[in-house]
C-alpha cells in the first residue's frame, strides 16, 4: 500500500501539495506515481520566474519506463525549483514527499474551481485506478 | 489475464511488478529496474523468458526447408550444438520475426521465436511448409531461462544436471548443448556472457529457485530492455517489423546471400532494394543534451527531420540517454560516425551524436562520451 501522508493535499493526476503558510506551496509526486513510474532518471524543471494556471503541464519526470508529465495543482508563478534533483532524479523514489519535492509555487489566487483532494479522497482515487 | 509462465507464482512472491507483454503476464521489475541491469554487468541476474516460443522443425527437409524460411542460411550450422540468429523474412522482405535456431541433431533445428509473433511465426511456417516433408511442432511443455552477466555461468554450474554440465561448461559463445529435453546455449541478449536454458517446464522452479539461492539476481523485462538497448540489439516490433527490411535495421550481417542460387522468402524482394541508390542507415544516438531519447522521436540534421528514433533509453551503465535510430535515406550522405544531431524532444532540439553500437560490452562503455 502506498504511503499517503494526511498532512498534504493531492491531485487526480498524482501530485501532493504542502502548504507553506506564507502564500507558497512546495509540489511534489506522490509514492504512488514514483512507484508506478519506477526508476526515475530525468527531470525537467520548470524555469523560476515562470506563471502557470492550474493544471497547466509546467515539469516532466521520466523514469527508466516513460516521460509523464506534471502539472500546476494550483495557479501562480515557480518561485524555487529542487535543483538537486538534476543530478539526483532517483531522490524522488527514495523520498518522494521528502527531498523529493519538486517545485515551490508562489499563488497567484485564480484558481478556485481546481480542488484539491485530502489524503482519504486521494486513496479512493487510486482504489478506483486499481 | 495473460498467460503464466512456469514461475509466475515465485514472481509474485519476490513482489514482482507484473505487465502485460505479448499475450503474457510478466514482470516488469522486481522493486529496481536500475539495480537489476547493473547486477547483471556487475555480477549475475536471472530472466524468466519462458514466454517466447520454442518450435521443433523435424523431418528429412528440415534443412532445405529453414533454408527456404530463414534469410540466414543454417547451411552455416556446421554440426549440432550450434546457433544461428536470422530474421524471417515475407514476400517483400519485411521482417515477420527474429528469431535463433538451434542444430539439435540432423533433420531437428529449433527456431525459438517472440512472444507476441508466436502465433502468427507458427502460422507462416506452417503455410509455407508445402512441398517439405517436416514436422513442425510448438514446444509448450518447455520453459526457458536466461542467467546472464560476468558471473552468471560459474554460479549456474553447480545446478545443472550432470548429463550436460562439463559440456555446458565447456561452451564456445554461439553453442548450444543437449540432453534429455534440456537445450543449454552460451548466448543471450544483455551483451554480458551467460546460458539461455531450455528445460522441462516442471523443473524450471527448482532451477529458478537454486539460481537465487546462488546470489543470482532476478530480473524482469526492464533491465532486459536497458541491456539489449546498450548492447546494440534490435527489438522486434520496435526496430524493425513486417514493414521493415533488414538492410534498414542494420541486419544486413544476418543475410547469407551465397550461395546465389539459394531461394529464400524475401530474397528477390531483398536484391532489389540491395541495389538501390539510395538506403537507410540504421545508427547508434548518444543524447550529449539532457534529457532521455524515446522511440518515435524525430532525427534532425541541420533543423531538418532525418530520421526517427526506434528504440531509445537511459543507459544506466553510461548514466546518460542512448538510442537506436533510422535515418531517412536523404540524410545518409551527410551523415558519419561522430556527426553532431539533434532529436525532437516534446518540441525540443536537444544535442546528439551519432555513434557505432554497440554502446556496451561485457560490462565496459565501447563508445566515447
Amino acid at each position: 500500500m502506498s504511503d499517503i501522508p494526511t498532512d498534504l493535499k493531492y491531485t487526480d493526476s498524482h501530485e501532493w501539495i504542502r502548504d507553506d503558510g506564507d502564500g507558497t506551496v512546495t509540489v511534489g509526486i506522490t509514492d504512488h506515481a514514483q512507484d508506478a513510474l519506477g526508476d526515475l532518471v530525468f527531470v525537467e524543471l520548470p524555469e523560476v520566474g515562470k506563471q502557470f494556471a492550474a493544471k497547466d503541464a509546467c515539469a516532466v519526470v521520466e523514469s527508466v519506463k516513460a516521460a509523464s508529465d506534471i502539472y500546476a495543482p494550483l495557479a501562480g508563478e515557480v518561485v524555487e525549483v529542487n535543483r538537486a534533483l538534476d543530478s539526483a532524479p532517483e531522490t524522488i523514489n527514495a523520498d518522494p514527499y521528502g527531498e523529493g519535492w519538486i517545485f515551490q509555487l508562489k499563488r497567484s489566487g485564480d484558481d478556485a474551481a481546481q480542488v484539491l483532494l485530502d489524503a482519504d479522497a486521494y486513496e479512493r482515487v487510486l482504489e478506483d485506478e486499481a | 489475464m495473460g498467460f503464466k509462465t512456469p514461475l509466475y507464482d515465485a514472481q509474485i512472491a519476490l513482489g514482482a511488478k507484473v505487465v502485460p507483454f505479448g499475450g503474457w503476464d510478466m514482470p516488469l521489475h522486481y522493486g529496481s529496474q536500475l539495480d537489476e541491469h547493473h547486477a547483471v554487468r556487475r555480477a549475475a541476474g536471472v530472466f524468466d523468458v519462458s514466454h517466447m516460443q520454442p518450435v521443433d522443425i523435424s523431418g528429412p527437409a528440415a534443412k532445405p526447408y529453414l533454408q527456404y524460411l530463414l534469410a540466414n542460411d543454417v547451411d552455416k550450422l556446421a554440426q549440432p550444438g550450434r546457433a544461428l540468429y536470422s530474421c524471417m523474412l515475407n514476400e517483400q522482405a519485411g521482417v515477420v520475426d527474429d528469431l535463433i535456431c538451434y542444430y539439435l541433431a540432423p533433420g531437428h533445428y529449433r527456431p525459438v521465436t517472440n512472444a507476441a509473433t508466436a502465433d502468427k511465426d507458427l502460422a507462416w511456417m506452417q503455410d509455407n511448409a508445402a512441398g517439405f516433408d517436416v514436422t513442425i511442432t510448438r514446444r509448450d511443455d518447455l520453459a526457458m531461462l536466461a542467467v546472464q552477466g560476468p558471473a552468471a555461468r560459474s554460479k549456474a554450474e553447480a545446478l545443472l544436471p550432470e548429463f550436460i554440465r562439463t559440456a555446458a561448461m565447456a561452451l564456445k559463445p554461439f553453442h548450444a548443448v543437449a540432453g534429455k529435453d534440456w537445450l543449454l546455449g552460451r548466448t543471450g541478449y544483455t551483451g554480458e556472457d551467460g546460458f539461455e536454458i531450455m528445460l522441462p517446464a516442471f523443473e524450471a522452479r527448482a532451477l529458478w529457485d537454486g539460481l537465487l539461492d546462488a546470489g543470482v539476481t532476478p530480473c524482469g523485462l526492464g533491465a532486459r530492455d536497458t541491456l539489449r538497448l546498450e548492447a546494440g540489439m534490435n527489438l522486434y516490433g520496435q526496430d524493425m517489423d513486417e514493414n521493415t527490411d533488414p538492410l534498414a535495421a542494420g541486419l544486413g550481417w544476418t543475410i547469407a546471400w551465397a550461395p546465389p542460387e539459394r531461394n529464400f522468402i524475401g530474397r528477390t524482394a531483398l536484391e532489389a532494394r540491395r541495389t538501390a541508390p539510395e538506403l537507410p542507415r540504421f545508427v547508434g544516438l548518444l543524447l550529449t543534451g539532457r534529457g532521455v531519447l524515446r522511440a518515435h522521436q524525430r532525427v534532425l540534421l541541420g533543423g531538418e527531420p532525418a530520421g526517427e528514433v526506434t528504440s531509445g533509453g537511459f543507459s544506466p551503465t553510461l548514466g546518460r540517454s542512448i538510442a537506436l535510430a533510422r535515418l531517412a535515406p536523404a540524410a545518409v550522405p551527410e551523415i558519419t560516425e561522430a556527426t553532431e544531431v539533434a532529436v525532437d524532444i516534446r518540441g525540443k532540439a536537444v544535442a546528439a551524436r551519432v555513434v557505432k553500437p554497440p554502446f556496451v560490452r561485457n560490462g565496459r562503455p565501447r563508445i566515447e562520451l
